[in-house]
Parts: C-alpha cells; structure tokens; sequence
C-alpha cells in the first residue's frame, strides 16, 4: 500500500452541506455520469445542490471540470473557493490543488505517490488506490478505466457520509434493463467506500446531512425543459444545425417525440426533425412551416444566429410566426463555445437590417424554460412574427434545483388571428395585412384554405395592406407603423417582469436570466450588513412599462448583466428612456456564471464611491 | 413591361376543364418582366399545364427566391398562396412548408443566380431530402435585376451584351441534379412550349423530386448572337432526346400506341408519360447514360433536352421520415399536447 501524506496537523475545514467540491477529469475518459451520479445522490438527500459542467469545446483527452455546490441555504450561483477536490487529471493537478482553499481535501489516485512540489501541508490528501484497485477488481479494459470514476464516488460516499442506499437504487434506476451493469456498477462503488471506511476516520468534518430542502423539487437542466416545452407546445418541426450550447434543446424534443408524439394507432410519427445543411436552411424550414400552419422552431447559439439575421428579418416583415431559441455563450465569432455570456441582447432586440423589433422572452429556470418555450408557439401564432427565446449555456447545459414544470390542462392554444373558409366567405374583403382590429395584428389564411378566396403573396418586399407591392412611401410608412404598434399590442401577451421590495427602498437591483441564480445569495449577504434594495427581473422584451417605473421610483438602480458592453442598460436607454444616472452597470463576461461575491463586491465598491463623492442614496 | 390594367373580361365560350374552371382561373397579374423575356414564356406553359390537367389553383403552393424568375408566381395562378423568400433560400421555406402539409402541390421557381450562386447549397440539400415539389429554374445565364452580370450557369465563354466573356467552367444544374438523386429531371427551352407543357404536368404529378432546368433567355442583357442561352444560340442547338406527351390519369387513352417508337412511363397517380423516340432510343432510367448524353451534347455545344432521367421506386420525405398520414398543420392540441399527468410521471423521473 502507497504510504499516506501525513498531515494531522491540518486543520480541516469542518461544516454540513455547505460547501463546494471540484472534480478535475479528463474529458472523454467517462467521468461524466460518475459525476451526475455524485451530485444527484445529494438531491435525493434533500440537500439543495447545483452541479456546473465546465468543459472544452473537444471530444477526447483536454481538461474538464465538474463543480458542485452544496448549499442548505438553497444558494444555487457559483461562489468562489473549492473546498474538497477530486484530482483526476494530471495536466492540471498542479493548479487544481492550488485552488483548494486552506483547510480543503484532495482525493487523489494514490496508485502513483503525487510528487513532492504539489504536497501542500494546509490542505487534507486523501488517497485512493483507484487504478490499483480497478486492475487488481476488473478485467475489462474498458472497466478498468471507467469504473475509477464510480470507485471515487464511492469513496467519497463514506467521506462526506451519503446514504449508500440512494447510490445503489440510482445505480438500479440507470442500468435497468441492462441488468449486467448492476453488480459490477455497485461492485465499483463498495469498493472506494470500503477502502475509505478503512483507510480513514470517516466521515470527514465537511459532511452531509440528510435534509428536506429538496422536497417537491427537480433537478433538470435548462435545453431538456426547453425540449420538453416544445413537445408541450404543440411543435411539430424542429429544423436546426448542430451548435453547442443549444443542440440538446434539439435533443431533448426528439427524444420525448419519440415517446410522446408517436401515433398509437400506425405507429407514425406526429413531428419531424431536420437537421439542415446550416442555420440559413433551419430558419427558412422553420419559416416556411410557420407560414404554411403548423408550429415550428429552430434552436442555435451565436454564430447561427448571426447566419439567421436576413430570415429574421423576413419573418417580422413578411408577419410569419417563428420560435427561435438562442442558447448564448461567449462571442463575438466563435469565442468560447463552452461558456457561458448574455451577449446577443442587442443582436436579438433589433436582429436583421431596416427597422426591425422583436420579441424576447428570458427564462431564468428550467421551470421557465419549460414555460416560456411552450408559451412562444402561441404568442407567436398571435404576433405572426419571430419570438425568441434567450437561455444560456450556464442555464441551458447544466441540471439546476427548481420547481417542477407544469401544464394546464386548461390552457388551450393560441392560434391567433387564422380565418378559416367559412369566415373568409363572410367578410367584406379580406385585406393580408389590413388592420381590421386597430391592434396592429392582422388576419391570415393558410395556404389551401378557400378556392377562390383567402390567397395571398407572401413578401418581403414593400407591399400595401392587400399584400400587392408597393413603392408608395406613405404605405409603405403605415405598414411600418403599424409593425410598431403590433409590438405595443405584444406587452398583453408576454411575461410581466417579477418585481420583489415593494418599492421601499431607495436602490434597485435589475437582472435577467441565469443571473438570477445569484440574487437570492446577494440579498442575504447585503441584508445583513443593512443594505437593502428592490429588484425587478425582466422577463421579456419589448419592456412592460413596469421596467422603466421602476427605474423612475428609484434612485439607483444596479443593473446585473453578463457581458461587456451593457447591453440592457443599452436596451433600457433607449426603450424607457431611461436616466442614465439612475442606472450603474455591475457587468461580468469571463465566461462563468457570475458569482454572487462578484455582484456584492461590485456593489459595495461603487456605493463607496458615491459616498465618497457626496452622492450615496442614504 | 406593362402599365395598363390586366382586364378581367373573358369570353362566354372560354372552354372549361373537368374542375369547371377556365384559363382565366389559372391566370396571374400582368407581367412586368421585359417584353419578349423567356420568363413569360415559362408562366403561360406553366397557366397551361395547371388548367389542361385541371389542378385546384388552391392547392398549389407557389415559392420563390429573388430575382427576375422568382417575380414570375405573380403572373400565375392568384388563386394560389404564394411565398417570394428571401435570395437562394427557397428551397428551404419550400422545405418547411412540404412538411407542414404534405397534401398540396409546391412549385418552386428560382433562377440561375438564385439557385447556382448563392443558393447553391440549399438546392443540393433539398434534392438530397425529396421533397415532393416540382422545382423549376429559369436559367438565362444572367443577373438582369442587376443589370447583366454573368452567372454561373454561363457556359465557358459565353458573352454578355456588354462583351463580358465567362471565364469559368458553368455548373450545370440538370447533371448536379442527377447526381445528387433527384428523381425527375429534365431540361427544357422556354420558347418550346409544346415539350414545356408536358414536362411541367409529368414534374407536378411525379412523386417526389422533380426538376427542370428551362433556358429561358434574357432579351435585354443575354441575348447576343455570343450568349450561350440566348435565343439564337438555343434555337440551333437544341436537340430532344424524345418527344413528349402527357397523358392525365382522368384522361381515357385514346391515340394508339407504338411500342416500337414509343415508351410509356406510368406515373404513381396513373398518368402517363408517354416518350417519341427521335432515333437515338434514349433510356431515362439509367442514371450513367443519362449523364454521358447531356455530357456528350454539351461537348458537340448542343443542349439536350427533354425527359433526362426519371425513378420512380425512391420515397420522398415524409414517407423517408414515416410521418402521419394527417398534415401536420391540422393537427390539434389533442394530437400533440400529452396533458398534465404525464408531465407529473416526467417531472418523477428528475428526482
């Protein structure tokens, strides 16, 4: 047996479910669903968890990391400070234990004594014989190296005291009906929890605690709600090209279609997917399945998106309803494409070329995403023009604790404004674009509807409101006037933003999307020093005009976003004509999620320096 | 082009076809297309060929890119919805509206530029899905919107009105189509209307991708005695691999029928194809002959024309994709929406 790092005189870090635990693998190597497997175990203790996948855009062999944090509080953001760290990874063991915070443990393979330059004496080694023990345990090749991972889930069950029982019954519910994997799966498991049991005083300080926070939750990541709400919706057509962050929203619709949308009596099926030849082709199928009467989406990240620009742009003239979903991460051109950025606002607001609007939706849950997704198909149908749907790649790739998605079976869709053949024999004159109702939102036909009556031409060219074309200016201006109005009309059907203070206080927090998994955090913090504030999360776009009250009733207003150039602050400027005094921007876009620290340090440097310079809001 | 009204007048003994429906009914807005251009041409074969096979105007979708031949689905059928997109793109929106409903006709129009520059891309990958549509393209060998610049269906020094000379090999859309699986292809001239006609209701019925590349010359930019698809050039030129007729399914076959000097292609709805054989007893079927034919022609600097390839035994998207029989955008929120309670037992598996 490898002899183990002494260091008693360590004094380790001792606290219960309240803490945050790295592993360090190598990607392609299978560590992945041992990681799942890990924090899935603490949800099912009860204990609020929040895994964060952190990998490269690459199949095989370059570093990934996989942090969870633990929290009873129920603190779902990253914080920064790792205090137990999994080293699977040589490339970057050198740096991954010079992250763990003094006081910290690494769990490392101790089938190889770790060399003496990377022996802290302020943090806790434990070793596991992991590749000793899978050789000594497992024939297979393929095992051997897969089941190092289970082996220190194992080990780390008997550390951090997890109930066993949940380990096995999820090994169960993974491998059912592949009933060979059980044994050897659970095998793996008992093997690390021995060697622990054995090898140290178990558990450690910094432990879990079976708790009932958990209760009534889920755990889900943000693209498979996305999916989900698409099959909820009444989707028929997904049309995309392959592109990380967003091609599990792709994923997740084709793999409960395959479940849910097949017809029992002929076995066929009641959707399609496409995967096109690149973005232009997926947002053009998408278009024309959304002129043609059936409900259609496309998802992509940034550079598809900006591909999908001049279709964009067709849509909001030529008024064809359309569901986009942009799944961020960091720009401009190809960027990082493994992390995460709120980046595209301005790109999405005001997409293609000549005066476009459109609308926005900003989930910041998977609870929301299942929502808004399915939400989109009608306001689309309603609008008869593009919504798009903005997640990220922090919300969209990673599980998350939230409340369960829900669907009222009440609720019937919105199929907007279609007239169908008898209607269309009882009008006057059927007018594509005439506004017949003064709300901006005119009538439509599906193509084959009426023999004679209902046709129409379909442009993206000037045309009058009986869809003819027109070089005429003043029409031309009415039809862009009444685009604008259309948008107005859009505030009746897209999310109010959620407000929380009661407008008491004299500072304001403004945020969106996955932002919001630090807020909670940022509010108890600055609370208990004496801060407090209001917060207003936007949840679409065009803003309801509670958006700029709420900059109005406010003196300062700290607006949250992650990317450089402010781009909501820029949104809020010039939508609400906003003051740009009562807004200060707090801005995060290194790639990572913002972290509640980061928000609060931001904060409080700046109220210093308006105290300083006379100008604190007391 | 034209600034007077089109005039809805018609003749009280305008002969009806089986729908009842005259020529008129077929008809478009006036064109604005230069006098004499080969694309006007192209909407009154294409008037013709709806109302002799009495078609439901209704049930045809129109969809187009950008240019001169994507202007055309104005000048046909206004009982018709109609989709001009945006440039080299239609052949997706097309995509899309296929598989929200399966139950009516497309016709898509585009033109070289549309289709051979910019929109190169998306015409291979619609042939590669097959969709069921009858894709035309009004080849001239020229962008006239923008005034005359070459295209890249010009054949190698080929010249435009302003003494331009192609410099680059062309890409010929009737060969690429046979390549990348298209299931009909054909190759046509815009001023024969006796070989369009039938071309265009055989490519309307067949069952899955149907193309047919039309020189249709550019009078005002393409059109010298240099341009490879200018008038003079196509008229000398131009040989038929066959014959055309087409035989409605309605239609009681009444002329007889040689088997020596005819050859009969029964289509899925029971029309009939029926090919004259000009002397060189040419095989549609065989995808390599077919090939080596135009390939020969094109090597003498002649255009072969006519039926080039034709199979039947492929299935088009949906049946590729085994969809359900109804259109998708007629199903309901009870077809599609699995309600509450299974939304709980998914809920149940993520915890």
């Amino acid at each position: 047996m490898p002899e183990l790092i002494k260091s008693s005189k360590v004094k380790t870090i001792t606290r219960v479910n309240d803490f945050i635990i790295k592993f360090a693998n190598v990607n392609g190597s299978g560590s992945a669903s041992a990681n799942k497997l890990f924090a899935k175990s603490v949800f099912r203790m009860g204990i609020p968890v929040s895994p964060n996948n952190i990998f490269p855009s690459n199949i095989q062999g370059l570093p990934t990391w996989y942090e969870v944090r633990i929290s009873d509080a129920g603190y779902l953001g990253r914080r920064q400070g790792i205090d137990f760290m999994v080293v699977m990874n040589e490339q970057t063991v050198n740096s991954d234990i010079a992250s763990v915070v003094p006081g910290g443990y690494v769990l490392y393979d101790s089938s190889k004594a770790l060399s003496a330059e990377l022996i802290r004496d302020d943090v806790q080694y434990l070793g596991i014989p992991l590749k000793d023990i899978c050789l000594r345990e497992f024939d297979n090749p393929a095992q051997r190296q897969l089941f190092k991972n289970i082996v220190y889930v194992g080990a780390l069950s008997a550390f951090l005291n997890i109930d066993f029982r949940i380990l096995t019954s999820m090994v169960g519910e993974q491998f059912r009906g592949k009933e060979k994997l059980i044994l050897p799966n659970i095998h793996a498991l008992e093997l690390g929890h021995q060697y622990a049991k054995e090898n140290f005083s178990c558990p450690l300080g910094l432990r879990l605690k079976t708790s009932n926070k958990t209760k009534n939750k889920i755990l889900i990541d943000g693209n498979t709600a996305i999916g989900l709400g698409c099959v909820y919706g009444g989707a028929t057509i997904g049309a995309w090209y392959p592109l990380t962050p967003s091609t599990s929203v792709v994923d997740s619709f084709g793999k409960y279609c395959k479940r849910l949308r097949i017809d029992p009596g002929t076995g066929k099926k009641k959707y399609t997917i496409v995967q096109a030849e690149d973005e232009l082709a997926a947002i053009g199928i998408a278009i024309g399945a959304g002129w043609m009467g059936a409900r259609a989406f496309t998802a992509t990240s940034g550079p598809g998106l900006s591909l999908m620009q001049e279709f964009l742009g067709l849509a909001y003239f030529a008024e064809v309803p359309l569901v986009l979903f942009d799944i961020q991460r960091v720009g401009p051109s190809t960027g990082m494409p493994t992390r995460t950025q709120q980046g595209d606002l301005l790109a999405c607001a005001y997409a293609s070329h000549g005066d476009t609007k459109h609308v926005l939706l900003f989930p910041s849950s998977p609870t929301e995403c299942f929502e808004f997704a399915a939400r989109a198909f009608d306001i689309a149908d309603r609008l008869q023009s593009p919504v798009i749907v903005m997640s990220d790649l922090e919300l969209g790739m990673n599980e998350q604790i939230c409340d369960p998605l829900n669907w009222d079976d009440k609720h019937e869709y919105d199929r907007g404004k279609v007239l169908n053949a008898s209607q269309l024999e009882e009008i006057e004159k059927f007018g594509r674009y005439l506004d017949v109702d003064g709300d901006g939102i005119t009538y439509r036909t599906y193509p084959g509807t009426h023999p004679d009556l209902g046709s129409y031409f379909t442009r993206g060219s000037s045309h009058n409101p009986y869809a003819a074309y027109t070089e005429d200016g003043d029409v031309y201006a009415d039809m862009m006037d009444r685009l604008a109005l259309k948008l107005k009309t859009a505030l009746k059907y897209i999310p109010e933003p959620e407000v929380s203070g009661g407008g008491k206080n004299k500072l304001g927090l403004m945020y969106f999307g996955s932002t919001s998994m630090a807020i909670q955090e940022v509010r108890d913090s600055l609370n208990k020093k004496g801060i407090k504030f209001d917060t207003l999360r936007v949840r679409s776009f065009p803003f309801h005009p509670a958006v700029g009250e709420f900059l109005e009733c406010h003196e300062l207003t700290y607006v949250i976003e992650q990317n450089r150039d402010a781009q909501l602050k820029s949104l809020l400027k010039i939508e609400c004509n906003a003051n740009n005094d009562k807004m200060q921007s707090i801005l995060s876009y290194n790639g990572v999620l913002v972290s509640a620290q980061r928000i609060e340090r931001d904060i409080l440097n700046s109220m210093q320096s308006l105290e300083n310079s006379g100008e604190i809001p007391a | 082009m034209s600034y007077i009204g089109k005039p809805k007048f018609q003749h009280p003994q305008l002969e009806t076809n089986e729908l009842g429906l005259t020529r008129r009914d077929y008809e478009g807005a006036f064109t604005t297309l230069c006098a004499g251009c080969g694309h006007d041409s192209i909407s009154a074969a294409i008037i013709q060929a709806t109302a002799e096979m009495s078609l439901p105007p209704h049930r045809v979708a129109k969809i187009s890119g950008i240019g001169c031949s994507s202007k055309i689905p104005a000048y046909f059928l206004s009982k018709s919805h109609s989709f001009n997109s945006v440039h080299g793109r239609m052949p997706s929106v097309a995509t899309g509206a296929n598989l929200a409903n399966k139950e009516l006709h497309y016709l898509g129009i585009s033109g070289d530029g549309d289709s051979a520059s910019i929109g190169l891309g998306q015409f291979c990958h619609i042939v590669r899905r097959r969709i069921n549509m009858l894709y035309i393209i009004a080849n001239n060998g020229t962008y006239g919107l923008t005034k005359g610049q070459l295209s890249a269906t010009a054949d190698l020094g080929s010249k435009t009105k302003f003494g331009e000379e192609s410099l680059f090999d062309n890409i010929d859309m009737a060969t690429l189509a046979i390549e990348l699986g298209a299931s009909f292809v054909a190759r046509s001239f815009s001023g024969d209307k006796k070989q369009l006609i039938p071309l265009i209701q055989a490519g309307l019925t067949h069952k899955g991708f149907a193309f047919i590349d039309i020189v249709s010359p550019c009078v005002t930019f393409n059109n010298t005695d240099a341009s490879a698809q200018g008038y003079k050039n196509t008229w000398e030129n131009y040989v038929a691999l066959s014959e055309i007729d087409f035989v409605p399914m309605r239609e009681e076959i009444t002329t007889s029928y040689d088997a020596g000097k005819e050859k009969e292609i029964t289509l899925h709805d029971g029309s009939v194809i029926r090919l004259h054989k000009t002397g060189m007893n040419y095989d549609p079927y065989d995808k390599e002959n077919a090939l080596h034919h135009i390939n020969q022609y094109k090597k003498q600097g002649k255009i072969a024309t006519g039926l080039l390839y034709i199979n039947q035994s492929t299935s088009d998207y949906h049946e590729l994709q085994d969809t359900v029989d109804k259109p998708f955008n007629t199903l309901t929120q009870h077809d599609l929406c699995p309600g509450s309670e299974v939304l709980a037992d998914i809920n149940n598996t993520f915890r």
